[in-house]
């Protein structure tokens, strides 16, 4: 049946339940908890996660937010950790411990601290050895609960604690990695990347696929942070839509190699849409700083074509 | 309600080995409504049920029955972030200060 | 009965896999334990073993990957040496706090740097206050005994702690010995059923591992861990006591080799214990009172059993085959003279650091130790005591 948002809260179970500790406002839990929503009711699920904000807040002793099993070690192992549950699972289901005919999921959730950064290796391992599992990034785009500092995902000039916008250098000099097309690289039957914008529809959909796609899947999610990125708080869903409206974080997803733009938005809003709302580009507002704005809008641009020219190539 | 029935009080010999949590989703305990300064307020009247307040809160406090209808906000939880009140197309939801 | 075999350590500990068949061996080759994780595979790959066997991309992905496995409810193995342990480091605590009973064999390898791929302790006794259970093994049968007891002990319900099982590199792992092997019946009904009783997989009852652990908690949960490490003691003699009913073959906490009425005595650990028991045969031949106590269960450490089997000595010498460059002496050295003190044993003991990087450990070696310690026993002055067996050069 098709898409309902209302149809789907109401019906489907909540595995990340209220009394966590993360920020009034925060981009991730709507993200995780949708992502979730697109189990099968029938379905048991083992999370595993990564220490970053996700984790420090919502499995605090002798509490537990997760509905469903739940597990942290370290890190930069989430994708390693969750291989071994399901390697576990096979074994157990061979041995004749679980029943054929009973299904558990997979599903690893990591920052982009613990994703793109010191849990990349991981990650990749786990990928490419392909696991029935799905690791979900929830790229806020820092490392936010350690206070801020840059990571690769972080945006080319923006203000982090370890890449303040200062006298001589403003802000962070690198371009952004691109993760998900790293992760397409290691040719997965399913990698995409997705937001939490409007109905949800495209995330949970995504959510679905990339679930119940059998082998390694992933997802790529922009989990705006209020503190970090500094916009006023309850304009989280408006974030969400300026990113993907500038093509700053394109909606796509990679099914069997074959590239599908999954919102193409009707007007391509200019960057500065993007920047202006957020504290951590502010000084790109400066006069004298416009090259960079033009510099960060080529970059989108030329992304943004690239993703395009994918699509027709690969749909050839 | 709770399996774990564990305080900062406890011995050691009522914790958990290693940490281990055997009640799934027992944060329900812990209300964060507190946490609050500006509350929000539902205003039923104004609201078409249209859903796009239903998934965003990050605290799971907007319940949504079975008949797809929103409830009034659970307020043990709400973190009054204001989310909700800025997606809605109707002002049905307003934020006002906590007393 | 057993089985009369010929095998290498690493040959016998996979075989000793073979027949424990866990549910989950994820691994990663390093010198000299690549073996393990090889044969393995060819048991993976004919069908014998019904484990899910997981290529890792690294050892912390092992450990990482072995306590997911653990975690969910299967039994879960890894077998490395050296760096791979160290790179490992951060989950090896892990494992132990989140009380995981992994298994997991340690081919002892000198850890960088500089590189060196051959045989020292240097490896496991990084991890000493990790919280593992840690096995010495003198030859191929006691790596493979161990191994056959290991799971037993690490699943005890007042244990639930993980368990390496030690080797000498290369000298343990490559030789070719003679080996009695237990039938993989036997075997199967000696090891048992892994059946915890929380697991991720338990759909009926969900749980959540490895929370944030606050200051009100952690200490309790640290303290949980070393009483269970506590009890570690009466469960390895008690599983010895089934172990030696199976098989006829006794173990215990250490082993005494001619040391009941030693005046002189080395206490070391692995290999050389096999060296030494040679040269305390040949100075019993000439009338000296020689002696050996091998330690077996280096964690959890024995002190009061230790200090009390070496209490009747006229001098005592202790071999490390790790620098631990502490300016005060080698682990063993200072473990055990800190027992003796605190148990009120006055017996002079010297310490020798030796073996380091694969040195060899001669006969004429041995001898030399005995030969101070004759002197240190006559004069009762242990004069120096962090000394060296084999070091080139001014000691």
């Amino acid at each position: 049946m098709a898409y309902n948002v209302k149809e789907i809260v109401a019906n489907k179970k909540s595995y990340f339940v209220g009394g966590h500790r993360m920020c009034a406002g925060c981009g991730a839990p709507p993200v995780a908890r949708m992502v979730m929503r697109a189990l099968k009711e029938e379905d048991h699920a083992v999370v595993s996660n990564a220490t970053g904000c996700m984790e420090v807040s919502s499995c605090i002793y002798p509490y537990s937010s997760w509905k469903s099993s739940y597990i942290h070690t370290a890190f930069e192992c989430a994708a390693a950790t969750g291989s071994g549950t399901e390697a576990a699972y096979n074994a157990l289901k061979r041995k004749g411990k679980i029943a054929e005919d009973e299904h558990t999921k997979f599903i690893s959730f990591g920052g982009d601290g613990g994703t793109y950064d010191i849990g990349l290796q991981s990650l990749s391992g786990a990928m490419e050895r392909g696991h029935d599992m799905t690791y979900v990034c929830y790229d806020n785009g820092a490392y936010m609960n350690t206070g801020i500092q840059r990571s690769s995902a972080t945006p080319h000039f923006a203000d982090t604690t370890t890449s303040p916008a200062g006298e001589v250098i403003p802000g962070k000099m690198q371009i952004r990695k691109d993760l998900t097309q790293i992760m397409a690289a290691h040719h997965l039957p399913y990698v995409a990347q997705t937001i939490a914008m409007t109905n949800f529809k495209d995330l949970y959909e995504k959510s679905e696929k990339a679930i119940y796609t059998k082998g390694a899947t992933f997802l790529n999610v922009l989990a705006p942070c209020p503190r970090g990125w500094g916009y006023p708080t309850d304009t989280l869903m408006d974030i969400n839509k300026l990113a993907v409206d500038t093509c700053y974080w394109p909606l796509y997803e990679i099914e069997n190699g074959k590239y599908k733009i999954t919102y193409k938005p009707a007007k391509k809003l200019p960057i500065e849409e993007f920047l202006k709302p957020q504290r951590r580009f502010k000084h790109l507002f400066k006069p004298g700083n416009e090259w960079m704005i033009e510099q960060f809008q080529k970059e989108v641009d030329k992304q943004w074509q690239e993703l395009l020219d994918l699509e027709e190539l690969t749909n050839k | 309600m709770s399996k774990m029935n564990i305080t900062k009080e406890s011995p050691w010999q009522d914790l958990t080995i290693g940490g281990n949590i055997y009640d799934a989703g027992n944060s329900l305990e812990f209300k964060t409504g507190d946490w609050r300064s500006i509350k929000p307020i539902f205003i039923e009247e104004k609201c078409k049920q249209c859903g796009l307040c239903f998934a965003v809160c990050p605290d799971d406090a907007i319940p949504v029955c079975k008949d797809m209808k929103r409830k009034d906000f659970d307020y043990d939880y709400c973190k009054g972030c204001g989310v909700c009140a800025k997606v809605c197309p109707f002002n049905a939801i307003e934020m006002k200060g906590e007393e | 009965m057993g089985i009369r075999e010929r095998l290498s350590g690493n040959e016998a500990i996979a075989i000793g896999m073979k027949q424990i068949n866990p549910d989950v061996v994820a691994a990663f080759p390093i010198t000299p334990s690549t073996e393990i994780p090889q044969y393995f595979s060819t048991f993976v790959s004919n069908g014998t073993v019904d484990t899910e066997f997981v290529t890792v991309e690294s050892e912390h992905s092992a450990m990482s990957a072995c306590i997911g496995a653990q975690a969910a409810g299967g039994r879960a193995m890894t077998a490395t040496s050296s760096n791979g342990l160290g790179l490992m480091w951060e989950m090896i605590h892990i494992a132990s706090s989140s009380r995981l009973p992994i298994v997991m064999p340690l081919v002892n390898r000198a850890i960088s740097g500089p590189l060196n791929i051959h045989n020292d302790h240097s490896d496991a006794m990084g991890i000493r206050d990790s919280g593992w259970i840690l096995l010495f093994s003198e030859d191929n049968q006691e790596a493979y005994d161990n191994l056959i007891m290991a799971h037993k002990i690490a699943e005890h319900k007042d244990v639930l702690l993980p368990l390496a099982v030690c080797q000498d590199g290369f000298i343990t792992s490559h030789s070719i010995e003679n080996i009695e092997l237990i039938e993989d019946d036997k075997v199967k009904e000696f090891v048992g059923e892994y059946n915890p009783e929380h697991y991720l997989l338990d759909r009926e009852n969900p749980i959540a591992v490895g929370p944030m652990d606050l200051q009100a908690y952690l200490f309790e949960h640290k303290f949980q861990q070393a009483e269970a490490m506590r009890n570690a003691k009466k469960v390895i003699l008690e599983v010895a006591k089934d172990f030696e009913k199976m098989t006829g073959r006794k173990y215990d906490l250490f082993e005494k080799y001619k040391l009941e009425d030693a005046e002189i005595a080395i206490v070391c650990m692995n290999s050389t214990a096999g060296t030494t028991k040679v040269v305390v045969d040949e100075l019993r031949e000439k009338g000296i009172k020689a002696g050996l106590l091998k330690l077996r269960v280096f964690r959890p450490f024995p002190a009061e059993e230790i200090a009390e089997e070496l209490s009747h000595l006229k001098a005592v010498a202790i071999l490390d085959k790790a620098e631990s460059a502490n300016a005060c002496g080698g682990a063993l050295f200072t473990d055990i003279t800190s027992g003796m003190y605190v148990n009120n044993v006055k017996v002079p003991a010297i310490g020798y650091v030796y073996g380091i990087g694969g040195r060899d450990t001669k006969a004429t070696d041995i001898h030399t130790v005995f030969t101070e310690l004759h002197e240190v026993a006559k004069t009762g002055k242990t004069g120096k005591i962090y000394r060296y067996l084999g070091l080139r050069g001014e000691k």
